[in-house]
């Protein structure tokens, strides 16, 4: 633009031109690009992005009452809420209650409204069964007739939320929290009170994991760092072994290692260090001890990556200044291996805190994580809602994770390997 | 116990092997002043950065010692040498600005704070880098990179600053400027510096000595002036400098001069390294030692060669002739106005030169 200014009649016509060239000779490269990661766009698109999505939406989705109880729905969203709903209301809540009851239908509707208030399932399937046809006087007072239920606030709140597009119940429900009466946001009572105590428990397990395997992994990548290639690389590979068998082999294996009679025992009480057989397996030590065995690789490559490019020079050049080789270590090499500490810390985190089979086989009742529970919503329960929530929860928690990284060591820092 | 005529440094006898079969460093025994510039020069794996990082302490000698001021250094561990190093790769700490990499080997002796920065300030201004204390190492260009590299080698008023390779990594005009940048500090602080480089003529112009290393052991020790003009050994002569070479017999001695046969000529050159008569010798001529045409005429040294190529690199014209069996003889000439049209291809040109600029050397 400078140009242009400065002989505006002659170069401001070449200077188009110019533009129009570049522009022209940079469309090939950027389709060329685009092509050659279309694929791998797409396959992330379709299952990555899409089932993330998914399961966001899923968290939040309340499509029970619409699907049950279209017009119901439709008429429940534009009343008022005051004391019980009008005639015309309750007319076509019965029909479609008779409908839906005829069509089997009713119990996963009748399922849905005991998550927002206990006992709620035996009224509406009752309900459901013994509406008549026709009202006995008005429909208010046969409702209130089949179950004096009917006239509590909190039940017609409760559908009314049911009736909403969208539905903060099961996030809530993963916090511990609840809609009061007046829709106010509550604790739950204690005895319900869970998932909180489970995110702790699961953030716990997963730092003491973490921390075990940078204790275990930093001296061994600083060794094979400081190695030649040669003696490095196979070393590397022994590193990796645990990958050529599966997770579930080498989470079984743990079993038969850790149990009352199994080796590990045997040689703690051989060697005289414990006089009864130590309880490895199914607590919490069985957990870490396998979680940390199953994660190290992924603590080892990051730091090695990072320690193998930190030019032996800088030592040798803080001893050269003056500095004694524990104070070269802590002032140039450790600072320099930052971002593979930070990288495999970041990666063995968010790797435990999803983590389900090791703690599903090795742990007790108390060492189960958020996965597990996602399980059980998903497998057992059909409560797809909670499972929903409870994996937004734990994507929640990975962002939160990855954004701290990102302020305190830097993206363009990290390295996986 | 110390001598009082003991030099600054001094390596006795130090022999290094990494395999317990190859010497990298064999039996050396080198004297190094106190406020000289040495260089140690040599091709790569010649054993001069081993005998750096021995001196440093990164390396320990496999027998020998080093003494450095008559203290022998084995028992010094590397940090409290207090020998200041130049890395060839400059190994300034990424994370730290320039005034902490300055700061740092004062912060490891326990300066006190004011002390540190008006020493770092100093040093900046030294190297022509003051207002860079608060840029990072990657935000410098290599020249620059360089020059903070040696005020962090010197801030601490080491005894003796080891350099290797320092500008391996410049470009050929930034690596002048620094040659003498480098030799400037050497003569204004009064410096002893030990240089390894492989680059003769960083060699050359900046040192007070030159060690010439091959395959762990020192073959000529000398002035650069000796070491170009009166080489030693085959090695040295072909290391230092160009030369044209020549193999032949000696057949005779008389008085420092001897005859040597050449093919069918016979050339007369001075006996430096000769094993005696009859015996195999490497003739060493200096390119610009040669004359041609009238000013060739009264030499003992005159041969006929047939002008192979004439090369025109504006101050001087190399020429390759055909001469004595070789056909890559090449000459020097100052270039002269209207000279490079008179040397044709496949001319006939006389050549010659003096005994004392022929020197017959080892085989």
């Amino acid at each position: 633009m400078t140009a242009a200014t400065a002989h505006p009649a002659v170069s401001h016509l070449a200077a188009t031109a110019l533009r129009r060239h570049v522009r022209r000779s940079g469309r090939r490269r950027r389709l060329a690009a685009v092509g050659l990661t279309l694929p791998l766009v797409a396959y992330l698109l379709v299952f990555f992005v899409l089932p993330i999505l998914g399961m966001l939406r899923l968290s939040v989705a309340n499509d029970e009452l619409a699907t049950t109880l279209p017009e119901t729905t439709a008429l429940l969203r534009a009343w008022s809420g005051e004391g019980m709903p009008p005639e015309d209301v309750l007319a076509v809540l019965a029909r479609e209650m008779r409908a839906a009851h005829a069509a089997r239908t009713l119990a996963r509707l009748a399922k849905r409204l005991n998550v927002e208030s206990a006992g709620f399932r035996t009224l509406v399937l009752a309900t459901g069964r013994n509406l008549p046809e026709t009202p006995a006087g008005s429909w208010t007072e046969t409702f209130l007739a089949l179950d004096p239920e009917w006239g509590k606030p909190a039940i017609w709140g409760a559908l009314r939320r049911a009736a909403a597009p969208w539905t903060d119940l099961y996030l809530l429900a993963a916090l511990d929290l609840e809609r009061g009466e007046q829709g106010e946001i509550r604790r739950v009572a204690p005895e319900r009170a869970i998932y909180l105590g489970i995110l702790g428990r699961t953030l716990w397990i997963s730092f003491l994991v973490t921390a075990a395997c940078l204790v275990l992994a930093y001296p061994l990548a600083y060794l094979l760092a400081g190695l030649p290639e040669r003696y490095a690389n196979p070393l590397l590979i022994l590193v990796l072994l645990p990958f050529w068998t599966s997770l579930l082999v080498r989470s079984a294996a743990w079993i038969v290692l850790l149990q009352r009679e199994g080796p590990i025992n045997q040689i703690l009480q051989g060697l005289r260090l414990v006089d009864q057989p130590l309880q490895l397996v199914f607590n919490r030590a069985g957990v870490l001890i396998a979680m940390t065995h199953v994660l190290l690789p992924f603590m080892v490559l990051p730091l090695y990556s990072v320690m193998r490019n930190i030019h032996p020079s800088y030592v040798r050049a803080a001893i050269s200044l003056g500095a004694s080789p524990w104070l070269a270590f802590r002032r140039i090499f450790l600072p320099l291996s930052v971002p593979g500490i930070a990288a495999g810390c970041l990666l063995v985190f968010i790797l435990a805190i999803g983590y389900y089979i090791t703690p599903a086989l090795l742990g007790g009742a108390d060492d189960q994580m958020i996965s597990w529970f996602v399980a059980f919503f998903t497998l057992q329960t059909v409560n797809w809602g909670m499972a929903a929530a409870l994996g937004t929860l734990l994507f929640a928690v990975t962002l939160a994770l990855y954004a701290l990284f990102a302020r305190v060591v830097g993206v363009d820092r990290l390295r996986l390997g | 116990m110390p001598r009082a005529d003991d030099a600054f440094v001094r390596f006795e006898g130090v022999t290094k092997s990494y395999d317990g079969v190859h010497l990298v460093v064999d039996h050396l025994d080198l004297e190094i002043a106190r406020g000289e510039f040495l260089t140690l020069l040599g091709p790569s794996g010649s054993g001069k950065t081993t005998c750096l990082m021995m001196l440093a302490g990164f390396e320990q000698p496999t027998a020998g010692e080093i003494r450095l001021e008559g203290r022998p250094l084995s028992r010094v561990p590397p940090h409290r040498r207090d020998i200041g190093v130049v890395f060839q790769s400059y190994a300034l700490f990424p994370h730290m600005t320039v005034a902490e990499n300055l700061a740092f080997p004062l912060e490891v002796r326990r300066l006190g704070r004011a002390e540190i920065e008006e020493r770092v300030r100093r040093a900046l201004a030294m190297v022509r880098l003051s207002g860079f204390e608060h840029r990072r190492p990657a935000q410098l260009s290599g020249g620059q990179q360089q020059r903070v590299a040696l005020a962090r080698a010197l801030v601490f008023e080491p005894k003796l600053v080891l350099m290797d390779e320092p500008l391996g990594a410049l470009d050929k005009q930034l690596r002048e400027s620094m040659q003498y940048e480098i030799a400037q500090l050497h003569e204004q602080l009064g410096l002893t510096v030990v240089y390894v480089t492989h680059d003769q003529s960083e060699a050359l112009t900046m040192s007070d000595r030159v060690a010439v290393f091959e395959a762990g052991r020192i073959q000529q020790l000398a002035t650069p002036r000796e070491l170009y003009e009166e080489p030693k050994n085959a090695f040295v002569a072909r290391f230092i400098g160009e030369n044209n070479r020549f193999r032949g017999i000696v057949e005779g001695i008389e008085g420092g001069v001897c005859r040597v046969r050449v093919g069918e000529a016979e050339v007369r050159a001075l006996a430096v390294n000769v094993a005696g008569i009859g015996k195999p010798t490497t003739l060493s001529l200096r390119p610009e030692r040669v004359v041609t045409g009238e000013a060739a005429h009264h030499l003992p040294n005159r041969f006929a060669g047939r002008l192979l190529e004439t090369v025109y690199h504006g101050d001087h014209l190399r020429l390759r002739l055909a001469l004595l069996g070789s056909d890559a003889f090449i000459v020097k000439l100052p270039n002269r106005p209207g000279m490079a049209d008179t040397l044709a291809r496949g001319t006939e040109l006389v050549v010659g030169w003096r005994v004392e600029d022929c020197r017959a050397l080892d085989a």
